[in-house]
């Protein structure tokens, strides 16, 4: 069971941040369910095998200011995958700082080893305007992105973070996250 | 918040004009972009009567620019379009119908972002099937307004989307590689019924131009 966390604040940003994710696991016929960040239990994070923090609209930074609400995160033992401003929140619990860039559209990116299946260039599609730079980070492995960190894992636990949305182009990544330990 | 729809006049903004509405958001205007270059990478080609009368029987406001079309330049229309609708109206955010094209759906992004308003985009990435059957069960009447692939022909101009037109779309798909929504481009849509809109639009005129498996139909409504 994958827990799916809604991190915006605008009821709009749902359909199009979270939805697109619930769909890629609809079709792949893995079980689910969603809650808002804002809203997160213990039985729910007890319940869930694995959690999806979504991404968010460019102007709907709220969880910044949240961020306390994802504390559970440095004890968490399962695995997480966070995707841009999910990213970004994994980045900010573990110590890291938010910088400005931003980043619109179409961009390829090299995965100097393999990630949650994708390597080598990839042409993934980005929306931010800030990040969090990884590399400052000792306990996180950097697999692609030199100045902008664009896909980290913590080396010693299964949480993972793209920078990129691979709702549009990697639906994969996001099944293949969901299959992780399922042997 | 107040937000302003990037409105063709098809099945894809008349939608997302729906869940926005439904979500609580203020729809201040309706933005109708009128391209004259029926190529255009980034608009639908609608007529302008068209969308003034379905703005008219949702009560919306209506924002028209006319552009020419040229790649890139166009842009530059639209931004203009919507520093209207915020000098305006106060737009706070935009909303578009955009599914499936980054083309369209990253420079919406970069221009609201440029303005600093929130960019919507309510049905990105949504099943092209799933969205046929959404707006059937939401009471959607909806008609073929233009087609433009193979194996489409004149025949489909003011065809229904309904059930049977999804399962067609199915067949479709499987056969030639349709796009069942037309999200390639293969058909286009208009709506004569939704939800918002206070009473049904009739096609009282109509007039179908093209040749082979490109037509389109000109319409008045009332």
């Amino acid at each position: 069971m994958i827990l799916i966390i809604n991190i915006c604040n605008e009821k709009l940003g749902y359909y199009e941040y979270v939805k697109p994710i619930e769909s890629v696991l609809k079709n792949k016929s893995i079980k689910f369910f969603t809650r808002d960040y804002n809203k997160i239990n213990k039985n729910d994070l007890k319940k869930a095998d694995k959690v999806i923090i979504c991404g968010t609209s460019l102007k709907d930074n709220g969880f910044v200011r949240d961020i306390a609400e994802f504390e559970w995160i440095k004890d968490y033992k399962k695995s997480i995958l966070g995707i841009c401003g999910g990213m970004q929140i994994i980045g900010l619990i573990f110590g890291g700082k938010l910088s400005k860039e931003t980043e619109i559209g179409y961009y390829n990116e090299n995965f100097n080893k393999e990630y949650l299946g994708l390597k080598d260039k990839q042409e993934v599609y980005h929306l931010h305007n800030n990040y969090v730079d990884f590399e400052r980070l000792k306990k996180f492995e950097v697999f692609s992105g030199k100045k902008i960190s664009q896909a980290v894992k913590y080396k010693n636990k299964e949480i993972y973070g793209v920078l990129f949305h691979p709702e549009v182009r990697q639906k994969d990544l996001i099944a293949r996250f969901c299959s992780l330990g399922n042997g | 918040m107040k937000v302003g729809i990037l409105f063709s006049g098809g099945k894809d903004s008349t939608y997302a004009t729906y869940l926005a509405k439904k979500e609580g958001y203020e729809i201040s205007c309706l933005i109708s972009i009128v391209s004259e270059n029926p190529e255009s990478y980034m608009f639908h080609t609608p007529s302008i009567e068209r969308v003034k009368e379905q703005a008219k029987v949702m009560d919306i406001p209506l924002v028209i620019v006319k552009t020419k079309g040229e790649k890139e330049k166009e842009l530059k229309d639209l931004e203009i379009a919507i520093k209207k609708a915020i000098k305006d109206f106060g737009i706070e955010g935009i909303v578009s119908g955009a599914v499936e094209s980054v083309y369209q759906a990253s420079r919406i992004q970069k221009i609201c972002n440029d303005l600093g308003l929130e960019c919507f985009n309510p049905l990105w990435q949504k099943g092209q099937i799933e969205l046929l059957e959404d707006l059937i069960r939401e009471r959607f009447e909806i008609v073929l307004s233009g087609v433009f692939a193979y194996p489409f022909e004149e025949g489909w101009l003011g065809r229904k989307i309904d059930k049977n037109f999804v399962n067609d779309m199915k067949k479709m798909q499987e056969k030639f590689g349709i796009s069942p929504s037309g999200e390639g481009g293969e058909f286009e849509s208009l709506v004569l019924y939704c939800p918002l809109f206070k009473k049904k639009l009739k096609i009282i005129e109509k007039k179908e131009i093209g040749e082979k498996n490109s037509w389109r139909m000109e319409v008045k409504l009332k």
